[in-house]
């Protein structure tokens, strides 16, 4: 397997991990919201996990393994059970993302950051607890995810599959446009509220 | 075996605009999740700017702008305007988020409960004080405790801002069905204990992932015993144990609470709305106990009689004891850093900890029943000295009853603070946070590290013990501060009416 980073248009991702070892890591801590004032989605990545990678005066805690976070190499995040647990801010996602995310590993994530993932581009991989505590003992571990397939390959320990709905990988993998899709179900929408009106 | 209905499939079945799979010849329609008709749409300024860019984008407009409700409550300050009616915002971009919802507003034709209306507040408060929130509705909004409005028996839950896009587009959303969840609570509660103990009580008894994937009806004559003001409370939290949706069957309560309120039905219409709302409560499965274990996916059931008033201790919401209890061990939460967070040690009693900061606010208990509940402790009492006490009302509708029956100048007397409607310290977005290191007991929703400032420590509370901590100036159990004083529920709720 290669090491080298990549998502190519057939929707696979390989790379290596970077691992955070914390049970519920809640959307508080992946954007404070202090940043939340911002009316833009872009430029979010260098607030992601703010406080957990600069000190108060804004220099930067050098021994926290997301300040060994290389893009190109790192985009796979590793983490506990019920990930992004507490608000519904999108700028969770947007964050990872443009601090170059492409996949979070936990064995459980919340509702709302799971579907606002999803609607981003950013894939959210359920694995059994074993294989998070497996990737977790082994930092900057090599993986390739494969998503239409809905398989994760961990290099020296196996293939699993994951769970991802037929449409959300479709969407993931075509980049489908979901407004569009869903304006074009006007005839159905149109007919429901006329027999909804009084 | 499924026999009886729950609230929730009759609410869903209501509002299905097209199945799952349905195949409609383009390939990805045909396994499209079910797409979900949306009722009524909450909106504020942090969640919506980009949905709104993305309308923009793409030429579109918003669908039906008259089920839209708009309010400014987030990253609004809750000091007074200057002599020249400037707010005094945390930040331009605060201020800039503010004004770019007002112009997004007015550019959709979305009416806006702004600065100055006597209905701006807390958008899970105005909703239901304005009769906007009603029975067998779905509701939205890019905000997680949305759940708030399920208390009336509508099906509500939170969005991201891609979401909030589409309801505005297409006033659908795409949705695949969640489990159902059943909480059966049973008995009286003690003195002293609130519908906020109820739900903390459940929260750590199910866990802060217990309810991932599921929508929970609470049932059960602790619930059916609740006012409208303590069901909201109950539903706030459902988001904290994991839960997209929390909900109550609507009874004689909720249409007392709804009629004559300005967007609920009037005359004939508002007959018409509740026959259509009691046929929606009839031959539920909460309704018939018995069945309810067949009906929901998943059943737990509680005992009213054996929670206390309870807090949290650690940096979740699921990390809750009994006000008297114990901080438990580190091998509860190994994964976590909450000892070392809240500056506590396993073993250690949390009462008798100093408290630096109460907070009486946010869409958990921010409304009036709230507020003179605290007020019930702080009568002829003081805030302790080394301690500062924010009182946040949700809404100018609560703020304006408030002062009407004189609870401001309880606060007042007895040195808290009283601020202007809005989100505050819950979420500390507009400047109210605390100090790096200051334990706030605070009666919002959220303890996680940060969230009320940097290094800020949060305890959850009811309202009866965060003002019973402010008196005492250390966290410690409100009843012995009861004794001479009248039970908080026992007083007639003259409800908040616009």
């Amino acid at each position: 397997m290669s090491t080298s980073s990549a998502t190519n248009a057939a929707g696979i991702i390989q790379s290596r991990t970077l691992n955070l070892p914390f049970d519920n890591i809640d959307t508080d801590q992946i954007i404070p919201a202090q940043f939340l004032t911002t009316t833009e989605r872009a430029g979010l990545g260098r607030f992601c996990f703010f406080h957990w990678r600069f000190h108060p005066d804004g220099s930067s805690k050098a021994e926290h393994p997301l300040m060994h976070h290389v893009p190109a190499e790192h985009q796979v995040l590793v983490a506990g059970p019920n990930f992004g647990c507490g608000s519904s801010r999108e700028h969770a996602p947007w964050a990872l993302m443009d601090m170059g995310f492409r996949a979070v590993i936990s064995s459980r994530f919340a509702d709302i950051f799971r579907n606002n993932s999803i609607k981003n581009g950013l894939l959210p991989v359920v694995m059994e607890q074993s294989v998070v505590d497996f990737l977790l003992a082994h930092p900057n571990h090599p993986v390739r995810i494969d998503i239409p397939a809905g398989k994760l390959e961990v290099s020296g320990l196996g293939t699993f599959g994951f769970p991802l709905d037929p449409f959300a990988a479709y969407c993931l993998a075509q980049g489908i446009d979901q407004m569009d899709f869903l304006l074009r179900q006007e005839t159905d929408i149109a007919r429901y509220e006329n027999a909804s009106s009084p | 075996m499924k026999q009886m209905p729950t609230l929730f499939e009759k609410i869903w079945q209501r509002h299905v605009v097209r199945e799952e799979s349905a195949p409609n010849g383009d390939g990805a329609g045909d396994s499209a999740p079910p797409i979900l008709y949306i009722d009524l749409h909450l909106l504020h300024e942090v969640t919506t700017p980009q949905a709104f860019s993305e309308l923009r984008s793409r030429g579109l407009k918003v669908r039906c702008p008259d089920l839209c409700l708009a309010t400014i409550d987030h990253s609004t300050p809750t000091l007074p305007a200057d002599a020249n009616g400037n707010y005094p915002y945390v930040t331009d971009q605060a201020r800039e988020q503010v004004e770019t919802f007002y112009r997004n507003c007015a550019d959709f034709g979305i009416q806006l409960h702004g600065w100055g209306s006597p209905n701006r507040g807390i958008v899970h408060v105005i909703g239901p004080e304005l009769g906007a929130t009603q029975p067998g509705m779905t509701i939205v909004c890019g905000d997680s405790h949305t759940a708030t409005h399920g208390a009336f028996g509508a099906l509500a839950f939170g969005i991201g801002t891609t979401e909030v896009g589409h309801v505005l587009a297409s006033q659908c959303l795409l949705q695949s069905k969640p489990a159902t969840l059943g909480i059966q609570i049973e008995g009286e509660l003690g003195r002293g204990v609130s519908a906020k103990d109820v739900i903390l009580h459940v929260i750590g008894a199910i866990g802060v992932d217990g309810g991932t994937g599921s929508v929970i009806e609470y049932f059960g004559s602790t619930v059916r015993a609740m006012d409208m003001e303590s069901r909201m409370t109950l539903c706030n939290m459902s988001i904290e144990c994991g839960a997209r949706a929390g909900m109550v069957a609507p009874d004689e309560v909720t249409f007392a609470y709804l009629k004559g309120r300005p967007m609920a039905p009037a005359g004939t219409d508002w007959d018409r709305a509740v026959a259509d709302w009691k046929t929606l409560a009839s031959d539920l499965a909460s309704d018939l106990a018995s069945d309810a274990s067949s009906a929901f996916d998943r059943l737990v059931k509680i005992d009213a009689s054996q929670i206390q008033p309870s807090v949290t201790w650690g940096t979740h919401p699921g990390m809750v004891i009994p006000i008297n209890g114990i901080v438990p061990g580190r091998d509860e939460s190994p994964n976590e850093d909450a000892h070392d967070y809240m500056h506590l040690q396993g073993g250690s009693p949390l009462a008798g900890e100093h408290v630096d900061i109460v907070f009486i606010g946010s869409c958990t208990n921010s409304r009036l029943s709230d507020l003179r509940s605290a007020a019930s402790i702080m009568q002829n009492r003081k805030v302790a000295a080394g301690t500062r006490m924010l009182v946040v009302p949700g809404s100018e509708q609560v703020r304006a009853a408030a002062e009407k029956e004189g609870l401001h100048r309880i606060f007042l007397d007895a040195g808290a603070e009283w601020r202007e409607p809005g989100c505050s310290m819950c979420i500390g977005m507009n400047g109210d946070i605390a100090q790096p290191g200051e334990l706030v007991v605070s009666t919002s929703n959220r303890n996680f590290k940060g969230r009320q400032g940097r290094n800020a420590r949060t305890v959850l509370a009811s309202p009866l013990t965060a003002a019973a901590c402010a008196v005492a100036g250390c966290v410690t159990d409100p009843r012995p501060m009861l004794e001479n004083g009248p039970m908080p529920g026992n007083q007639p709720l003259m409800e908040t009416r616009p």
